[in-house]
């Protein structure tokens, strides 16, 4: 059932210096409500009148709307210096103006969006910049201080932990890894088949996915897949018990967050990592055969055979250890972001998100300096 | 005179240049409930993460007993708050293991007990608290009263000389909250233990506390110490009177001069 609302008006009368708005109608938040200009016009700057007095005999429903326009309205009165005179409103609206300016604005509350300079702009981002890289080199830090009593047998975490952390990051990596590697060994066979059909070379197709896989893509792919995966999951999970005062309880119990926490997260994607390589490897040389046996008149032995020829040991080497560091920036940034997640519900979202940011850019800045320095040295 | 359990001296806490609290000077005896009390906002709970060992003092110390708490390395610090427990306000119980596996967290790190012998403690723990049965409960499958006790038992784990409560009434219902609170005071009874808690329901305060402290934000120091049923008969700080009465004693004035206005007319 839908009650039609009563057309609102809003009338002026001047009575000597009284000024009387006669507030008529429905005054509801999906009705057309007038202008209030010409009340405020009315009022003016207080110079003709210094009272203002409402009468309310044909309101009808009310609602915020209603409260909205008489604030205005009052707040617009004392300012020009002219009495508003609320006594006569309905009961309602009388107690409800006194509950609104019962407690004062607080002075300074409110916050005024301030247009900082561009200059400030600048320096802000430059202290931002040195406090995030001093965090970083603080964070590494204590890693390595906690590797280190690792090493000297002292760290204190639990077994069950590490292997939960294993079986997160390896296992249940799997399908996803399987995926995007054959599909990446089939895009490379693709690209590569066009140019060397040309020449009937289709045979080197098994040259290029096999090298390309291994020295590059293969790890590329796994580590870009496990900082989507893991280094946001770790960045959320640490940011989660940030929130919850959980780390804050872990200290105080005589824990240390950075072993008991980080060091199994780690130290779980630094075993993983090059295994999950080598299965990407082989993943995409199995996506390059499907294309090239299948397109190309070149059977499935001869594929592996001239794959086997052209990878050598050197180069898978090349691609887990390169994987291998990718695993510990995945790590260091997701664990890092999350540590230092602030104390809220978007706080850990934007853990997730920088985590995940900081992985790609670290893995992206990693694998560029390897590669060059592999292509200095000629291995 | 009672001996001092923990003593804060002077201390001033600051998130870099915003000072919270300044020139705070008190002791907590032992054996007693000592609560930490001031509107929201006052830096209460800040002030137990300064008294954990969470958050470090812009000045001052604390004492336990006659040990210095900021001005010790690493270690001693470390072993200064093995005697202590703490119970978080939302329980801080890990969310990834079962309530036993929390408990016997602490246990297991700093003893060299057998599982099963630290299966017979957890046990023992969880019944103390009203939660037999409950080990291979994870925190999330328990209401909030229960992750608040469940806590609380991982607090004693260690069966803690010193217990601190970030208030632990907060968002349980009255009934929780009383039972909670005797809990508190049979634990104190009966284990001898020292509790420092942070609170402003004013129920806990007067059922439980035996000594207090009162933080004020505008002038940003404690203005008042002392048994809180003592402070609300002595005190003549407006402000503290006002937080004890739940601000009832003001309304009363203002409603008799009111009634006087009427007689007036």
């Amino acid at each position: 059932m839908t009650v039609k609302n009563v057309a609102c008006e809003i009338n002026v009368a001047l009575n000597g210096r009284t000024l009387e708005a006669s507030i008529i109608g429905d005054w509801v938040l999906d009705a057309q409500i007038p202008s209030l200009d010409i009340v405020l016009a009315q009022i003016g700057d207080g110079s003709t009148i210094n009272r203002l007095v409402f009468s309310t005999e044909e309101l009808g429903r009310w609602d915020s709307m209603l409260m909205t326009e008489l604030i205005r309205l009052i707040d617009y009165g004392a300012k020009q210096g002219v009495q508003v005179d609320i006594t006569t409103l309905p009961e309602g609206i009388h107690g409800l103006l006194d509950l609104v300016y019962a407690v004062p604005e607080r002075v300074g509350a409110r916050r005024e969006e301030v247009k900082a300079p561009w200059l400030e702009v600048i320096g802000k981002a430059g202290l931002r910049t040195v406090k995030d890289s001093n965090a970083l080199i603080t964070f590494v830090g204590e890693i390595t201080q906690s590797i280190i009593a690792l090493i000297r047998g002292r760290a204190r975490f639990r077994g069950v932990d590490l292997w939960r952390n294993i079986q997160d990051c390896g296992p249940s990596a799997l399908p996803i890894v399987t995926l995007i590697s054959l599909l990446v060994g089939l895009i490379l066979a693709f690209v590569g088949a066009i140019q060397l059909a040309l020449f009937g070379a289709q045979i080197y197709i098994a040259d290029l996915v096999g090298l390309g896989m291994t020295r590059e893509m293969g790890g590329l792919m796994a580590a870009i897949i496990m900082s989507g995966r893991t280094g946001a999951a770790y960045a959320a999970q640490l940011g989660t018990m940030q929130v919850n005062s959980e780390i804050d309880a872990l200290k105080t119990m005589g824990f240390e967050p950075m072993e008991f926490l980080v060091l199994p997260r780690i130290l779980a994607l630094i075993l993983i990592m090059p295994l999950l390589c080598l299965y990407a490897d082989l993943m995409g040389i199995v996506g390059g055969s499907l294309v090239t046996v299948g397109f190309f008149d070149v059977s499935l032995l001869e594929y592996f055979k001239r794959t086997a020829d052209a990878v050598h040991l050197k180069d898978l080497t090349i691609g887990v250890v390169k994987c291998a560091i990718f695993g510990v920036l995945i790590a260091l940034s997701g664990c890092m972001r999350g540590m230092q997640c602030g104390r809220s519900a978007s706080a850990v979202g934007e853990a997730a998100t920088s985590a995940v940011v900081t992985g790609i850019v670290f893995i992206v800045i990693a694998d560029s300096l390897m590669t060059v320095i592999c292509n200095r040295l000629g291995v | 005179m009672a001996t001092p359990c923990i003593s804060v001296r002077n201390m001033t806490m600051a998130y870099g240049d915003f000072i919270i609290q300044r020139d705070l000077d008190f002791t907590i005896s032992r054996g007693d409930i000592f609560i930490i009390m001031g509107g929201s906002g006052c830096g209460k709970s800040t002030l137990l993460m300064h008294m954990i060992g969470l958050q470090s003092p812009a000045k001052g110390d604390v004492l336990y007993g006659e040990e210095s708490l900021w001005h010790a390395d690493h270690k001693m610090r470390q072993r200064i708050l093995k005697q202590t427990g703490v119970l978080f306000q939302s329980g801080a119980l890990l969310s990834s293991m079962t309530l036993a596996e929390n408990i016997a967290l602490p246990i297991a790190e700093h003893t060299l007990l057998g599982s099963q012998r630290i299966r017979e403690i957890v046990s023992y723990k969880l019944a103390l608290v009203g939660l037999a049965g409950f080990e291979d409960y994870y925190p999330s499958e328990i209401s909030g009263g229960m992750q608040k006790r469940a806590g609380l038992a991982r607090a004693m784990a260690m069966d803690p000389e010193i217990l601190f409560f970030d208030e632990p009434s907060a968002g349980l219902d009255p009934i929780s909250a009383k039972l909670l609170d005797d809990l508190i005071r049979s634990l104190r009874d009966n284990l001898g233990a020292t509790v420092v808690m942070v609170t402003h329901e004013l129920a806990s305060i007067f059922a439980i506390g035996t000594n207090s402290v009162f933080l004020d934000p505008e002038t940003k120091t404690m203005i008042a110490s002392g048994p809180p049923q003592k402070l609300l008969v002595e005190s003549r700080d407006p402000k503290v009177i006002r937080f004890l009465t739940r601000g009832e004693t003001e309304n009363q004035e203002e409603n008799k001069t009111k009634d006087q206005d009427i007689c007036d007319l």
